[in-house]
């Protein structure tokens, strides 16, 4: 697993050794669960989700490793301690699952979406959404008479706050990657 | 290539039904001898009878049944397998690679179906694949928290031949649950006994399932330690009935002391059980002055609904044999004079005799059936077996059990159907014992098919029925909470259970009178052969103790006169 640049251990005390106060604060946490890419892993992790009743705010997965046949899957959930601990004590129950890593408690970690946004406009709109494209470094990947289409990378934050300047301006479409994370340094 | 893993892997019984998808397994278990397979009536059978076996020798169960309804017909004794813990392995059949998504005949998605109700599965679609997926399979069902696992194998991958991969140069799975408990954790638990005034062992089946080293260890430290002993429905036999640190069952329908010790103690200390809610009652009062120590081998049984104090995660011999080596070295303490005081309250609330009934009348009582049972049965090489209701809590009440493995129960799926065939998985796994089957008539007549195969395989089961004509369990609820009304939950139409018998080449046996029972069961006991005991008992009687739904443990119902307005509003939504 050094290939993928994870600390080593952390999934096994979060879910062993950790003595949580169950309170009723909602939390929102990032978990990176590495797994087998076998055929039917994802649809494990999701039915664990559904099936006990568990909040996806967002999911992504692709193989990482193609040698070692590995994916990472990138979830991000909401609830409480007790909630989040379950949720990481039920994915390591799983058993193609190698690691689970919560990227929320393990440290800084840096979190990264890609979003593709439709803007239909003409005139001073279509001018003033190319301007704020520009500050949020957004590209414009495709262009008409009457439209763009931006690619945006960023924090989930970064991408709510462009699409929310872009709604005024003629959004008329949004396709969301969801979360990647990873923690930082070494 | 399945029935020679098969073979390597131990395995000496197969349960199944054949069926087009297959055939060529069933080709090659025809063809040999070493292993044998047993003929059910219905796939809900196959797995139910494997559960049977499995939880009465520690070993996985094997099933064999085709695809489509074959494997869907399994699914009720899988999930079953999974809330219980017991470790199956599940061969389908499955229409050929090329047709599967094409809604061929016998086709569904057999690994869709059966992901959340299996601990893992597989769809082979290469042979080479087959036997090292076999392999795995055993490793899994077996390894860290036992369940059950499905193998899925195509009709075109059963006729193709590969390369068989032995067990011994099978690939090794990361799939390697922790076993060795963590020793700061454990040391925790021993100075927690040390200082503890009124512990208490909580155990459940978790302890069955670590094997016999588990129990004896537990018994080693319950009488080293003196500290109180009980279980939960399916830990029962673990610590023997007879032991003198035993309290009884525990939970809904446990014992009086039981459920005080558990409320009242300082320690609670949960070896292998799961704090379900047939055992918490209301969680906002659940023993609310205690220290919580939890011994699981599964780290998401903790702090899953009630927060623990001290977690241990590891197998329950491996742990146990630390605490007793800790606790041995520092000294051998505990708070002797607290506990022969914490054990007078107990003897307190045990001359409460929460099971005092009175066989009087010209009917017979289920519990003095059962007392009775249990009377002529005890020094029996026995093994207990029972389906869903009033009189599986009666069965847990009444009768003891001084070894594990002796008690086969549905305990967390709670399956109606399920004890008859369990008994004869029992009876396959121990050709010489006695293996009764206490039921209720409605529970037993939903796998009754079974007694084809009982009477085929002349597997002497005895069928002990307490018959109501009920749905005792849900006529007590109703009478409890739904104002008396009693909808839909008596038996009608209810067969001759004598004729039955006969009509399947059995014996039956009918009692309705006190005076009959002991002479019905022994002539029952005398026969060598499958037995539908057909016992006619009190129609109206209630299984207490009881904790009423949304309440905690010292509010326990005890009788018939406590019972008006018992449960509250908020409890009656709660099962």
């Amino acid at each position: 697993m050094s290939a993928l640049k994870i600390k080593k251990g952390s999934s096994k005390h979060s879910a062993y050794n950790l003595r949580p106060q169950f309170s009723d604060v909602q939390e929102t946490h990032t978990l990176a669960v590495i797994v087998d890419n076998e055929p039917g892993v994802l649809a494990r992790v999701i039915g664990l989700f559904s099936g006990r009743g568990y909040n996806i705010d967002s999911l992504t997965v692709a193989e990482v490793d193609h040698t070692g046949h590995t994916s990472r899957i990138t979830i991000v959930t909401t609830g409480t301690p007790q909630v989040i601990e379950q949720i990481k004590a039920q994915l390591g129950r799983i058993v193609p699952v190698h690691e689970v890593h919560d990227l929320t408690v393990e440290g800084p970690s840096v979190e990264r979406e890609l979003a593709l946004l439709k803007v239909e406009g003409e005139g001073d709109k279509r001018v003033e959404a190319l301007r704020l494209a520009d500050i949020f470094r957004a590209n414009a990947v495709d262009s008409t008479h009457r439209s763009f289409v931006f690619e945006i990378t960023g924090a989930p934050e970064k991408i709510d706050a462009f699409a929310d300047l872009m709604r005024p301006l003629g959004l008329v479409e949004m396709a969301r990657t969801g979360v990647a994370a990873m923690s930082r340094g070494l | 290539m399945v029935v020679q893993a098969l073979r390597d892997q131990g395995v000496d019984v197969v349960f199944g039904y054949p069926g087009g998808a297959v055939l060529p397994i069933y080709d090659e278990v025809f063809q040999q001898n070493d292993i044998r397979h047993i003929l059910v009536r219905h796939e809900q059978g196959a797995v139910h009878a494997a559960e049977g076996y499995a939880r009465s020798t520690g070993k996985p169960g094997v099933v064999l049944v085709t695809s489509g309804p074959g494997a869907t017909n399994a699914v009720t004794g899988m999930t079953d397998a999974l809330m219980d813990s017991i470790p199956l392995v599940v061969l389908t059949g499955q229409v050929p690679t090329f047709m599967i998504g094409t809604d061929a005949f016998q086709e569904a998605d057999t690994v869709g179906i059966t992901r959340p109700c299996t601990k893992h599965n597989w769809l082979v679609s290469d042979t080479k694949h087959l036997s090292d997926t076999l392999h795995q399979a055993f490793h899994v069902a077996t390894s860290g928290r036992p369940g059950p696992v499905l193998i899925d194998i195509p009709k075109d991958v059963q006729f193709a031949s590969a390369e068989y991969t032995p067990p011994q140069k099978a690939r090794t799975h990361h799939y390697q649950p922790q076993v060795k408990g963590d020793i700061e954790g454990i040391t925790d638990l021993v100075a927690a006994i040390e200082k503890a005034r009124r512990p208490v062992f909580y155990t459940g089946g978790g302890v069955i399932n670590s094997g016999p080293a588990a129990s004896q260890l537990l018994r080693e430290l319950v009488e080293a330690t003196g500290i109180p002993v009980t279980s939960t429905l399916m830990g029962l036999g673990a610590y023997p009935a007879s032991g003198k640190h035993w309290l009884g069952m525990l939970g809904m329908h446990g014992l009086y002391e039981a459920n005080m010790a558990m409320h009242g103690c300082d320690l609670m200390i949960n070896i292998g059980a799961r704090f379900d809610d047939r055992i918490t009652g209301r969680l906002d009062a659940f023993s609310p002055d205690s220290t919580k120590a939890h011994i699981d081998i599964d780290p998401s049984s903790i702090n899953k609904v009630i927060k623990t104090d001290i977690p241990i995660v590891g197998d329950i011999a491996h742990v146990l044999e630390d605490v007793l080596k800790v606790w041995k070295s520092r000294g051998r303490k505990v708070n002797a004079e607290a506990i022969a005081k914490w054990r007078e309250k107990i003897a307190e609330w045990r001359r409460v005799e929460c099971l005092k009934f009175t066989q009087e009348g010209p009917t017979i009582k289920p519990q003095y059936a059962l007392e009775r049972l249990e009377a002529l049965t005890r020094g029996h090489d026995r093994y207990i077996c029972t389906e869903v209701g009033q009189h599986q809590m009666w069965a847990a009440q009444y009768m003891g059990f001084e070894d594990p493995n002796r008690w086969m129960t549905s305990g967390g799926l709670g399956t109606m159907g399920y004890g008859f065939p369990a008994s004869i998985g029992v009876q396959m796994a121990h050709p010489e014992a006695l293996v009764i089957n206490v039921a209720g008539e409605a529970s037993w007549l939903m796998n009754m098919q079974e007694m084809g195969t009982a009477v085929q395989y002349r597997l002497p089961v005895k069928q002990f029925i307490l018959n109501n004509e009920r749905l005792g369990m849900v006529r007590q609820w109703q009478e409890l909470l739904h104002g008396e009304r009693y909808s839909s939950s008596w038996s009608e139409a209810l067969p001759d259970f004598v004729k039955l018998a006969e009509a399947f080449g059995a014996k039956g046996i009918l009692c309705r009178d006190p005076a009959d029972l002991d002479d019905a069961i022994m002539e029952m006991l005398d026969h060598d052969g499958p037995v539908i005991f057909d016992c006619l008992v009190e129609k109206h009687e209630n299984c207490f103790p009881m904790i009423p739904s949304g309440e905690p443990h010292n509010k326990m119902l005890l009788g018939e006169a406590s019972t008006k307005d018992a449960i509250k509003e908020g409890g009656a939504v709660l099962v």
